[in-house]
């Protein structure tokens, strides 16, 4: 047809799909687990944010947590114990048109995969990572984690853990590059989308720490919070994370936080006698190592192979 | 008046002497360049028409104590009429810049009686007197070794033109090994131009000028001269080491990622692909540590664009958990291992063959891997493109098996004709048929193809859990067997396609040697020498480790005895406790004997350094002795 480009679509580019084209196997997490949750928010924000399931790659690791892409219909990969964060920025290297979710427990993350976690952050490739901490390893029954409170009791540590628990956040906000930083908790639906729908439009590394119930082994431990919201300190600020009204005033306790201020963010973090939710840190340049990464995509075979021959020709002789 | 034809007229050396090869090695303290002059030596014979190989002399530090019998640094150079294969055996010509690092030459057994020993005089006169008397007692112990020791005024020379004595010396050596075998100085000084441009005019005058001095100085004092027949270079020709000429392959495969961790000899792959790989669009992706390197490369290639990584033995071993995931889940990877000396951090600098099991067996439970492995510098080019080729026809990782005796080996070998039909292909982002499942395998072959994000249809999760046809998560036996099957089949197609290997020498005989890697020139050599004495000596060498190639068994019942000739351990029987049911084999030779059932025997050794040919030569004669033996004692 004259006038119309060799790529033209019939289909429009943005083409609307509903909760259901993005929801996979039946999940076989336990009832009452703060994964349905995340799950359920994840799913809405696809719909709400026009993705598209084929354009989708929802990386994991192993755990509970990890069984998330099987429960998505779009592309996933479900692979080795701490190793999500590699394979995800791996993804997304060479595939700047892809959405990558990258979905991983506080034994996946903080603890054999702590490594590829803190340098993910400094990469600040566009990738939305959740960590689902839960407190504890489930699908390996009942072992401390990075996170478990001290005192705790587990298969593992039948006395009580030894040590203080990992902060991740504070972790976090002490990579360099580091470019978003938030926490929310899975008893709250519209604090939990809110949170995620933010950390997927920042463009970088979005980091978010879900607090979440685990039914079986650590229903316990957040119990204070769920019943009494004046545990939880919410942050609020218009760079923040944007809150209903009528939701936000459910929070009796609650600060004003500027999410460009790293120091404060750092303070608020490390708080133990609440557990803060909403934005602490948001910088949006910082570096994108994707940018990088990606270059040269747009070379042609015809100038590959030159450069090949141009590459060979300073060997000759 | 041309400057150098003043000097030429002076020359009143003897005739220049017509040798068939010649070995040369330059060795220094590290930080003195003897790498430098020993590489731009080998270029210029390369350039000459020369047939060449190199071997990099190399202490495990950046910079070791000066002057210290073990920190020698520096080449080894053979330089032949004909192409050359291997390093060879002893030294004609030592060039030493000081005599305290030629001890562990001597010590690698790469000097005999009659080598020409060109030592820096500077110790002797050194101002302390230890340091003197540790000269003259090193000069005194090579002469009684029967070497013709030359006393040359390296550093004093380089003094009356630099006081950067430490950084100019090299380029005087190159000045007097160009006067020796009567090499045209014009081109080098092109080179020295070349090398040095970006350190400024001063930098290159400097270099040319002692270049000039070292060349002048020997046309006067050296009365040795040396003339190697080159032969016109008739077709284009490339010369470089083995980790550049993987590097290149990559390029030409179209490959754009390549995802590493630093880790010595592998390193100066990447080295030179960070310096070219943007012209061809691609990335070197330098991860937080090996497992992240190889994971990254995974991502890479399950989103459509199969990527590369390269390691040595350790990093390997971090590895093989991923590459279980990749064979499991079908993901096209190339691994590259340029092997050095094991196990553990073993010897980091130096050549061993010892990784061959562990890249066919260090994954959990069955990991079916394709496992090649290059022979020359040459084949480091063009396997990459195979094995690209390989990972996405078969769907999994490809295991490309250099070592360190490739990776700094310089060698010339024809240009590459370069295709467009070596580059992946472009992304396919074409709707995916959703009746057909991620692992659609053809039942016969094991086969299938795979949907890469973007397609519309082809949406699936991949995982590391046994899985069906729709990758889901399955734990049923059968489904498990079946997955493991179709996996496995893959190996056994490959080898269908596979040829025999060629046999160099007589297809029948008395002994078949089979060899893998880079110790192909040596072996040939050895085989030769002895075919020259009428021996029935043939030899094999292989480029696929897994699967083997086709036609092996049929092959050794042509022979009475076979045995392999490796650089890895083995036990030798007769040791203590050593015997024939005890008695540990090398790599290969434990592949064969289970692969074909035939009484394969073994002769390896670890000593860090490519095994020269006079000592598989000296072992094969020994093994014809006992075969010739035995064969009269059966009459």
């Amino acid at each position: 047809m004259q006038g119309l480009k060799k790529e033209w679509e019939i289909e429009p580019k943005t083409r609307e799909c509903t909760i259901e084209d993005f929801k996979g196997a039946q999940p076989r997490w336990c009832p009452g687990c703060g994964d349905h949750a995340v799950l359920n928010a994840v799913q809405r924000l696809a719909r709400d944010k026009r993705l598209l399931p084929e354009k989708t790659v929802v990386v994991s690791g192993i755990g509970c947590a990890s069984r998330f892409p099987h429960y998505m219909r779009t592309y996933g990969f479900h692979g080795l114990h701490g190793r999500a964060f590699p394979v995800a920025c791996g993804v997304r290297s060479r595939r700047p048109d892809l959405h990558v979710f990258v979905v991983t427990g506080d034994g996946d993350c903080c603890a054999i995969g702590a490594g590829h976690w803190i340098h993910a952050i400094r990469y600040n490739m566009d990738l939305t990572v959740l960590l689902l901490d839960n407190n504890i390893y489930g699908l390996t029954k009942n072992q401390t984690s990075p996170t478990t409170r001290m005192g705790e009791r587990s298969n593992t540590h039948p006395l009580g853990a030894y040590l203080p628990p990992l902060n991740p956040l504070t972790v976090a906000l002490g990579v360099s590059n580091a470019s978003f930083v938030a926490q929310t908790v899975d008893w709250s639906p519209p604090h939990l989308y809110n949170t995620i729908r933010a950390a997927y439009e920042h463009a970088g590394t979005s980091f978010v720490r879900v607090l979440q119930r685990c039914p079986h082994f650590t229903s316990h431990v957040f119990e204070k919070a769920l019943n009494d919201l004046s545990h939880v300190l919410l942050m609020q600020h218009e760079r923040g994370i944007a809150l209903e009204l009528d939701v936000a005033r459910k929070f009796p306790n609650q600060v004003a936080h500027n999410p460009d201020n790293l120091d404060e963010a750092r303070s608020i973090a490390s708080r133990e006698d609440v557990y803060p939710i909403g934005l602490f840190y948001r910088n949006e340049n910082a570096v994108r190592y994707d940018e990088i990464t990606s270059r040269g995509l747009s070379k042609t075979q015809a100038e590959k192979l030159a450069a090949v021959q141009a590459a060979l020709e300073r060997f000759a002789i | 008046m041309h400057p150098t034809t003043k000097t030429r007229m002076k020359d009143s050396a003897r005739p220049a002497e017509r040798v068939e090869e010649h070995i040369i090695e330059i060795v220094s303290d590290s930080g003195e360049g003897a790498q430098t002059c020993g590489q731009m030596f080998a270029d210029l014979c390369v350039r000459n028409g020369n047939g060449v190989w190199t071997v990099e002399i190399i202490p495990a530090e950046i910079e070791p104590p000066r002057r210290s019998r073990a920190g020698a640094s520096g080449n080894r150079i053979r330089l032949g009429s004909k192409s050359v294969t291997n390093a060879g055996d002893f030294a004609d010509i030592v060039v030493a810049l000081n005599e305290q690092v030629l001890y562990s030459r001597i010590d690698a057994g790469a000097l005999r009686p009659g080598t020409l020993v060109l030592v820096d005089r500077c110790g002797g006169e050194h101002p302390d007197e230890n340091v003197a008397r540790h000269y003259r007692e090193a000069i005194r112990h090579f002469r009684a070794k029967g070497f013709i020791v030359i006393e040359v005024p390296i550093e004093e020379e380089c003094l009356k033109r630099t006081d950067e004595v430490r950084k100019g010396k090299n380029m005087w050596v190159l000045g007097m090994l160009c006067a020796i075998y009567a090499l045209d100085e014009t081109s080098v000084q092109e080179r020295i131009a070349t090398r040095f441009r970006k350190k400024g005019n001063d930098f290159v005058r400097r270099n040319m000028d002692l270049f000039e001095a070292g060349r002048e100085w020997a046309l006067e004092n050296i009365e040795y001269r040396f003339h190697v027949p080159a032969q016109n270079i008739t077709r284009p020709t490339v010369a470089m080491n083995g980790n550049q000429a993987l590097a290149l392959g990559i390029m030409a495969a179209g490959i754009e990622m390549c995802s590493m961790y630093p880790i010595t000899p592998a390193t100066s792959a990447s080295h030179f692909l960070a310096s070219a790989f943007a012209e061809t669009g691609g990335f070197v992706h330098q991860a937080e540590d090996e497992i992240a390197a190889v994971g990254f490369a995974i991502g890479c290639s399950y989103a459509g664009k199969t990527a590369v990584t390269i390691t040595s033995g350790p990093g390997f071993a971090l590895k093989t958990e991923f590459l279980g995931l990749a064979v499991m889940a079908e993901v096209p990877i190339v691994v590259v291992v340029v092997q050095r000396g094991g196990p553990s951090t073993g010897l980091p600098t130096k050549i061993e063959q010892g990784d061959l099991l562990a890249a066919l067996y260090s994954s959990p439970g069955d990991s079916p891997k394709i496992v090649m492995a290059p022979a020359t510098v040459e084949e480091c080019f063009h396997f990459m493109v195979t094995a690209r080729k390989l990972a996405e026809q078969f769907r999994g990782p490809v295991i490309v098996l250099s070592d360190a005796n490739l990776a700094t080996g310089q060698q010339p070998f024809p240009k590459p004709q370069v295709s467009q039909a070596w580059l992946a292909p472009p992304l396919d982002q074409s709707p995916w048929d959703p009746e057909l499942p991620p692992f659609a395998w053809d039942t016969k072959t094991g086969l299938s193809r795979r949907p890469i994000p973007g397609q519309r249809g082809g949406e699936y999760v991949l995982t590391g859990l046994s899985h069906d046809e729709q990758s889901h998560v399955a734990y049923e036996s059968a489904i498990n067997e079946r997955g493991m099957k179709m996996r496995s089949r893959k190996l056994a197609v490959l080898e269908g396609s596979l040829q025999p290997p060629k046999i160099h020498g007589d297809p029948e005989g008395d002994l078949l040697v089979v060899g893998w890697g880079s110790t192909l020139g040596a072996v040939e050599e050895a085989v030769d020498r002895l075919r020259a004495d009428g021996l029935l000596v043939s030899s094999i060498h292989l480029r696929f480790l897994s699967p083997l190639e086709p036609g092996l068994r049929e092959i050794f019942s042509r022979f009475q005895k076979v045995m392999t000739v490796e650089v890895n351990y083995s036990d030798d029987l007769g040791e203590p406790y050593v015997n024939a049911e005890s008695r540990r084999y090398s790599q290969l030779a434990q592949l064969l004997r289970a692969h074909t059932l035939v009484d394969v025997d073994c002769w390896s050794r670890i000593p860090g350094n490519p095994i020269p040919p006079g000592e598989i030569e000296r072992q094969l004669r020994n093994r014809m002795h006992v075969i010739r033996l035995e064969a009269r004692c059966k009459v």
